[in-house]
């Protein structure tokens, strides 16, 4: 069967675009055909911007027709997470809370797609405030996971990692906090890359954790890995944790070579809690690499038990103190009740978050009040700065480490839904790495029984060169990257995204309609 | 071990309403992940800083000058409330 255009990666269809053999117009239509077909089953978007999409790809077929040089990313459809501020088009964190919020800025991100001439198609479904790894915490819906539609497309960045993986986009921008880009990007087979801490701009990336988000590209293969992460780095004087100097030119990395490079693979990341069949992927991986000229060798990061803990108090602590901006006065939702400011702000806090983010945010308010902070917080920064060392170490001997990113493939919707620690344990190889800032990076590394499995690569901070050499030159040995799941159309719910989990309709009972 | 109380007090700090029964399932759930933190403290921190961020910048200075701003109406108009240009709320005092 012949690939359609919405399966192409970006830098086929660039080539399709320069040399005129299909339009802009046609690559948005295709992917908006697309659309009718799978989203009443994936329902990876909450808000779809067809019009926006069309006029961007038509501007860009004029300036095709009239010979323009166009920037690497013109025409090319992508899918934003919905806590990526997008001006005049509505960014609700599939929160109730910003059920209403239309942002009157673009966060840098975008301001740097729209000057490629980037087609957006809509923003994507997530877990509410990027609390969670299964979309299942979205106040709206859950997505599904392509290729297995009774299962999750993990999480935060679901809605993305789908809209990739399922043609209803080419390329997506997502947000990792603790394994946010990585681990729906190895649920739905495509790569996942969280950036080093500050390489990206965080300007208008509704805040979780602010030491420890960072926006970051999924996509198909590696080429357009680099050229999305070419278009969305650098300084930017908006964001103060943004890391000063220049970026050069990420597709010079492309090298089919991994000679020389030297690659360990962590031990705990292979003990207690990994399924069998991810472990047999993972060194089978590592085999590819050694076979191809890598050293691989054996290395420990003695503290890797410790990395969630740490994480559940310290994200949860900062979210808590993010999140104390919603009250109900400058944007967002407002509960009507009688009374005064205080009576008002805890209405509208506690009737706007859903049940997972008022847990983080109690939480991280315990972790920091009077007689905790201490014991908690405090403790989590001291031991965040052991595991930080663990990778220096490491670092000294290796160039790269190798790991599963996740402990198992996709799970089903529902299952650790009662559990929180359940839920926060599929994150378990992820958050080390957003605690001590470094790249890493998930990429198809096999399937099992039908589902894709994500392995893992880990670098040296603003080695994000690295680690687009290892995978590009992973994915010119390996096909695992190129198998799309076989949606069948069967439709689930009725398409056009947005329905709210509330059965009557209403995203607040009792309030009436809004 | 968290009591009902101090679910109580820590929802007031962070400013929500819980019903009774959200009172019960954090009790327990907070509870259980405050449990599992406390394998913290198997580690002697007493010689280690803490790390509140990674990258090496201490303060971060830039040119101050005028530049674009949103104009106001685009601000308030995602208010809830508003009245000539000002957000508007129920009583403070």
């Amino acid at each position: 069967m012949p690939l359609k255009l919405y399966d192409l990666t970006a830098h086929e269809l660039r080539e399709l675009l320069t040399r005129r053999e299909v339009s802009a117009t046609e690559v948005c239509r295709a992917v908006f055909e697309r659309l009718a077909e799978v989203e009443g089953t994936v329902q990876a978007y909450i808000t779809l911007d067809r019009a926006g999409a069309l006029a961007r790809a038509e501007e860009v077929d004029r300036d095709l027709r009239a010979g323009r040089d166009l920037p690497l990313l013109a025409g090319i459809p992508f899918a934003i997470k919905d806590n990526i501020c997008t001006r005049g088009l509505a960014t609700t964190c599939a929160s109730r809370m910003l059920h209403n919020f239309v942002p009157p800025y673009d966060a840098t991100v975008i301001e740097k797609l729209n000057a490629q001439r980037a087609v957006i198609i809509g923003k994507t479904n997530m877990d509410e405030f990027a609390m969670g790894s299964s979309t299942e915490h979205s106040a709206y819906f859950t997505t599904r996971n392509p290729w297995a539609p009774d299962r999750v497309p993990g999480g935060s960045s679901g809605g993305s990692a789908a809209a990739v993986a399922a043609g209803t986009a080419v390329c997506a921008l997502g947000s990792d906090t603790g394994g946010s880009i990585r681990q729906p990007a190895a649920f739905c087979g495509v790569v996942g890359m969280k950036p080093t801490y500050g390489l990206v701009s965080r300007y208008g990336l509704v805040a979780f954790a602010s030491s420890l988000d960072q926006i970051g590209p999924l996509t198909r293969d590696f080429t357009d890995c680099a050229l999305v992460l070419n278009a969305i780095c650098g300084p930017d004087e908006r964001d103060s944790t943004s890391a000063p100097g220049g970026t050069g030119d990420y597709t010079a990395f492309l090298l089919d070579d991994v000679r020389g490079l030297r690659l360990g693979l962590p031990r705990e990341y292979l003990g207690d809690g990994l399924d069998e069949g991810v472990r047999r992927i993972v060194l089978e991986a590592a085999a590819v690499f050694a076979q191809r000229g890598a050293h691989v060798e054996e290395v420990t990061l003695p503290h890797t038990e410790y990395a969630l803990p740490t994480y559940y108090l310290i994200a949860p602590a900062e979210a808590s103190s993010n999140l104390a901006r919603y009250d109900g006065v400058r944007y967002g939702y407002r509960a009507p009740v009688t009374g005064d400011a205080v009576d008002m702000f805890k209405a509208t806090r506690s009737r706007g978050f859903g049940a997972e983010v008022k847990r983080r945010v109690m939480l991280g308010t315990y972790a920091l009040s009077a007689g905790y902070y201490d014991a908690y917080y405090l403790k989590a920064l001291k031991v965040r700065t052991l595991i930080r060392r663990d990778f220096e170490q490491a670092f000294e001997k290796f160039d790269l480490l190798l790991a599963p990113t996740t402990p198992e493939p996709a799970f089903r919707i529902g299952d650790k839904t009662e559990d929180p620690i359940k839920m926060y344990l599929s994150d378990m190889f992820t958050l080390a790495v957003n605690l001590a800032g470094l790249p890493a990076v998930s990429l198809p590394g096999g399937f099992l029984d039908g589902l894709p499995v994500g392995i893992q690569l880990i670098g040296k901070p603003f080695a994000e060169g690295t680690l687009l050499r290892a995978g590009y030159a992973f994915q010119q040995t390996t096909d695992h990257h190129r198998r799309q799941p076989a949606l069948t159309g069967e439709i689930l719910h009725a398409a056009g995204g947005g329905s709210p989990k509330d059965e009557n309709g209403s995203l607040f009972p009792g309030e009436g309609r809004r | 071990m968290l009591t009902k109380a101090e679910v109580e007090h820590v929802a007031l700090l962070a400013r929500l309403d819980l019903s009774d029964e959200e009172k019960e399932r954090y009790t327990t759930q907070l509870a259980k992940i405050l449990e599992y933190a406390k394998i913290l403290d198997e580690l002697d921190t007493a010689d280690v800083s803490p790390t509140a961020h990674v990258l090496p910048l201490q303060n971060v200075f830039r040119p101050d000058r005028v530049g674009p701003h949103l104009p106001a109406e685009d601000v308030v108009g995602n208010s809830p409330d508003e009245e000539d240009g000002f957000f508007k709320v129920p009583r403070i005092f």
